[in-house]
C-alpha cells in the first residue's frame, strides 16, 4: 500500500493525538517524498524495497495473562519476578505491567502512542528533537509519519531504578510492518537499564520494520540499554539506536542483531557533554542469502569522552555484511579517547563480511586506536579443544559461542540470555 | 598396563622432514623424560602424537595398546587416553576454564551420564587449590590474559581433571619460577601411579630435580640417540650435550635445524 496524507490524519485523530503530533506526522510524510534514503558505507541499498507494505497497522488480541503468552516469549520473561514489562504484538499494546515503585517515583513507563495522549509536553520535548531528526532521510521521515507502536520510558532527576525495564514485541502477523518508536529519557542523576526484545514467530513477514530508539542521557544519567532482534526474513529492517550523552552521562549499549532479513542497522552515541562515556557492544549473526549493514559510530563533542566500539559477527552461507565502525573526534574534545574492535568471523567459503574501522580525528590531543580481522575459526584453537578429547563440531560451537559471548554476558535479563544463546545456536548450526 | 609405542617415526613440517625415525616405547607407572638441544625435534615429537595440523607424519606408527593412533582424529586420540599440555596453550576468549573443562570431561562420558554440577565443582575446587590458582581462574576466559605461569598451571590443572592415561608435557617447565615450577611438579607427581604414564619434554635438568623419571632420552637430529636412567640426566647437566655427539660421531652443523 501507499499512505496518503489523509490515511495518516485518520490514523492519528483515531489515536487521539495531539495536534503538535498529527502536524509532524503530516509534514513528515511530505518530507518523505523528496527526501533520499540513507546512505550506509559500501552497501547500495537504492534497489532495497523499503517503501510498500500491505497494511499500516493490524490489531492482535491482547493478553489477558502471562499464561496466555507462546512460548517464545515466555521464555524470555522471569514470570514471578519481572515487575516491569510490556509486551506489544503486532501493532497492539498487548500486556503490561508496573511495579508500585515506577509509580511512586514518577516513572514513566508505558507504550509510545498512549505517551503522546498522556505525556504529550514530556514527549514533544524529546520525540526526533534530540537524537535523531525527522528530515535526515527518507526513512527517517517515513517512521516519523508512520509511529505505530514503540516504548516511552522517561525517568524523573535522582531517581534509580535497578530491576531492568524489559520489552517485548512480539510479531505473529506476517502482514504487521512495525514502525516503533522508543523513547528513553533519563534525567540528571538518574539510572536505568532497559532491555527490548523483537521475535518473529511467523516464517515469512511481508511488511517493513523501520525502528528507531533514541536514548537521552541527562547530567550524569546511567543507561543500559540491551536489545536482541530476532526479526523474520522478508521483512526490509531499518533500525536505528541512538543516543545523546550530557555531562559525565554513560551510556551502555549490548545488541544481539540477530534478524533473518535484510537489515541496515545503525547505532551512533553523541558524547556531547564532557566526561560522557559509551560502550557499545553488538553482535552478529548472519546466514542464508542475508544483506547486511552494521554502522556503529560514537562522536566525540565532549572533552574527555570515552568511547568504546566492540562488534563481533558471525558469517555463514552466502550472508554479506559490512561492519562499519567509527569514532569520531571533533575539533575541542581534547582528552578523548576512541576506542574500537570488529571482528568478523567466516564459516563459509561463499560468505562475505568486510569490517571497516573508521577514525576521523579533529583534535589533537586525544587518544584512538582500532583492531580488526576477519577470519576463519582458528584451527589451532580447535587443536587445542580437539586435544582435550572435545569433538570438532562442539569445539567450533564454544569458539564461536565465545566469540559472541561479550553481549550475551551484558545483557541483565536471564531469560534474555538464553534466548539469545539459543539463537546463537540455531542460526550457526 | 598400557602402553605407548613410537615406531620409527618420521615427521615433516612444511616439506622438511623434523623427525628421523624416533622409537620410544612408554608404559603406564612410567614417568620418561626427553631431553636434547634446541632444534632437535622434541616439541615436533609431541605435537605429531597429539596431531597437530600443521605436522605432517610421512612414515612410522604410533600405537596404544595396538590402537593405530595416527588414523585418529585429534579429539579420538584424546579419547582414547593422551594428553598434551602444551608449550604455548591456545587462548580463546569468551570460553570460560570452567565450562571448557566441563565440555571435556562431558566428552568423555555417555549422553545423559554428564558429570554432575555439584561433582565437578567440588573437583575444580580441590585441584585449583591444589596447584594454588586463584578461584576466580575458573571464571575467567581460557588461557586469555593468562601470564606464562598461569597457563602452565592451568595444563596441569586440565591433565588433573581429565586424568588422561598418558600424558606429554612440553616444556611444561620453560617460564615458570621457582615456586610455580614446584607447584607444576607437585601436580605431576600427584599424578604418578598405576594407570599413568607420562612423558616428560624439557631443556633442563631443574625440573628434574622435582620429579625424578624413570628413563631418560636424548634427542639429536630427529632421533632418539642414547637413553638411560636418571643419572644421565645428571650427567648432561653437569657435561653437557658435547659428549655424546663425540660418542656417536655427531656433527654440529646439525644445531642450526629447527623445529
Amino acid at each position: 500500500m501507499t499512505v496518503e496524507l489523509q490515511d495518516v490524519r485518520s490514523f492519528s485523530e483515531a489515536n487521539g493525538e495531539p495536534s503538535w503530533f498529527t502536524e509532524l506526522r503530516a509534514a513528515a510524510l511530505d518530507k518523505a517524498t523528496g527526501l533520499d534514503l540513507p546512505k550506509p558505507d559500501r552497501t547500495n541499498i537504492t534497489k532495497w524495497n523499503f517503501t510498500t507494505f500491505p497494511t499500516h497497522t493490524v490489531v492482535s488480541e491482547e493478553f489477558a495473562s502471562l499464561d496466555a503468552l507462546p512460548a517464545e516469549v515466555k521464555g524470555l520473561i522471569d514470570v514471578d519476578a519481572q515487575e516491569n514489562l510490556y509486551i506489544q504484538r503486532n501493532n497492539t499494546p498487548a500486556y503490561i505491567r508496573t511495579s508500585q515503585e515506577l509509580a511512586d517515583k514518577g516513572v514513566i513507563f508505558t507504550d509510545m502512542l498512549t505517551a503522546v495522549r498522556e505525556h504529550s509536553e514530556l514527549v514533544q520535548k524529546y520525540f526526533m528533537t534530540e537524537a535523531v531528526k525527522v528530515d535526515e532521510h527518507k526513512l527517517t521521515a517515513l517512521h516519523a509519519a508512520l509511529v505505530n507502536g514503540g516504548v516511552f520510558v522517561y525517568v524523573p532527576r535522582n531517581v534509580v531504578i535497578e530491576q531492568p525495564l524489559q520489552v517485548v514485541f512480539l510479531n505473529d502477523n506476517a502482514e504487521a510492518s512495525l514502525f516503533n518508536h522508543v523513547l528513553v529519557v533519563a534525567e540528571a542523576n538518574s539510572a536505568v537499564t532497559y532491555v527490548e526484545t523483537y521475535v518473529s514467530t511467523v516464517e515469512e513477514a511481508k511488511g517493513q520494520a523501520n525502528i528507531i530508539a533514541e536514548v537521552v542521557a541527562q547530567d550524569n544519567a546511567q543507561i543500559t540499554y540491551g536489545a536482541v532482534d530476532v526479526l523474520a526474513k522478508g521483512y526490509t529492517t531499518y533500525v536505528n539506536r541512538r543516543a545523546r550523552l550530557a555531562r559525565d552521562a554513560k551510556v551502555d549499549w549490548a545488541l544481539g542483531l540477530m534478524n533473518d532479513s535484510d537489515t541496515i542497522s545503525e547505532n551512533i552515541s553523541h558524547l556531547v557533554g564532557d566526561g560522557s562515556h559509551a560502550d557499545t557492544k553488538t553482535v552478529v549473526v548472519g546466514r542464508g542469502e542475508q544483506k547486511l549493514n552494521f554502522t556503529t559510530e560514537v562522536r566525540h563533542w565532549g572533552k574527555n569522552s570515552n568511547g568504546h566500539i566492540l562488534k563481533h559477527g558471525v558469517m555463514k552461507d552466502a550472508a554479506q555484511s559490512i561492519f562499519n565502525g567509527i569514532g569520531f573526534i571533533e575539533h575541542g574534545a581534547t582528552k578523548a579517547d576512541a576506542q574500537q574492535e570488529s571482528r568478523v568471523l567466516m564459516l563459509s567459503e561463499k560468505a562475505r563480511g568486510d569490517a571497516n574501522p573508521i577514525l576521523l580525528i579533529d583534535e589533537d590531543d586525544v587518544t584512538a586506536g582500532h583492531a580488526a580481522s576477519v577470519g576463519r575459526v582458528d584451527p589451532l584453537q580447535l587443536y587445542y579443544l580437539m586435544s582435550r578429547g572435545i569433538s570438532k563440531t562442539e569445539a567450533e560451537r564454544l569458539v564461536i559461542h565465545g566469540f559472541l559471548a561479550p553481549v550475551v554476558t551484558q545483557l541483565p535479563i536471564e531469560g534474555v540470555q538464553k534466548q539469545l544463546t539459543e539463537v546463537i545456536e540455531r542460526k550457526v548450526r | 598396563m598400557s602402553t605407548l609405542v613410537i615406531k620409527d617415526l618420521h615427521v615433516a613440517i612444511d616439506g622438511k622432514e623434523i623427525l628421523k625415525g624416533v622409537n620410544l616405547t612408554i608404559n603406564t607407572n612410567e614417568i620418561h623424560a626427553i631431553m636434547g638441544p634446541n632444534g632437535t625435534g622434541k616439541s615436533t615429537l609431541a605435537s605429531a602424537i597429539m596431531g597437530h595440523p600443521k605436522y605432517e607424519v610421512t612414515s612410522g606408527t604410533v600405537e596404544l595398546d595396538g590402537e593405530d593412533v595416527l588414523e585418529m582424529e585429534v579429539d579420538e586420540r584424546a579419547q582414547a587416553g593422551l594428553f598434551l599440555a602444551m608449550q604455548y596453550p591456545s587462548e580463546i576468549a569468551g570460553v570460560t576454564n570452567a565450562d571448557f573443562l566441563r565440555s571435556a570431561i562431558n566428552a568423555r562420558r555417555e549422553e545423559g551420564d554428564e558429570i554432575s554440577l555439584m561433582k565437578f565443582i567440588r573437583e575444580l575446587d580441590k585441584n585449583m587449590e591444589f596447584l594454588e590458582m586463584d578461584e576466580d581462574m575458573a571464571q575467567r576466559y581460557l588461557n586469555e590474559g593468562f601470564s606464562g605461569g598461569e597457563k602452565k598451571r592451568n595444563e596441569i590443572l586440565q591433565l588433573m581433571m581429565i586424568k588422561p592415561t598418558f600424558a606429554i608435557l612440553d616444556e611444561i617447565d620453560s617460564g615458570l619460577d621457582i615456586d610455580a615450577l614446584k607447584v607444576v611438579s607437585k601436580g605431576i607427581n600427584a599424578m604418578r601411579g598405576e594407570g599413568f604414564g607420562c612423558l616428560m619434554i624439557t631443556h633442563y635438568q631443574r625440573l628434574l630435580n622435582y620429579i625424578t623419571p624413570d628413563h631418560v632420552h636424548v634427542m639429536m637430529q630427529g632421533r632418539v640417540v642414547k637413553s638411560g636412567g636418571a643419572e644421565l640426566a645428571h650427567r648432561l647437566e653437569a657435561e653437557g650435550y658435547d659428549w655424546i655427539k663425540k660418542e656417536l660421531g655427531i656433527e654440529e652443523e646439525a644445531e642450526e635445524q629447527q623445529a
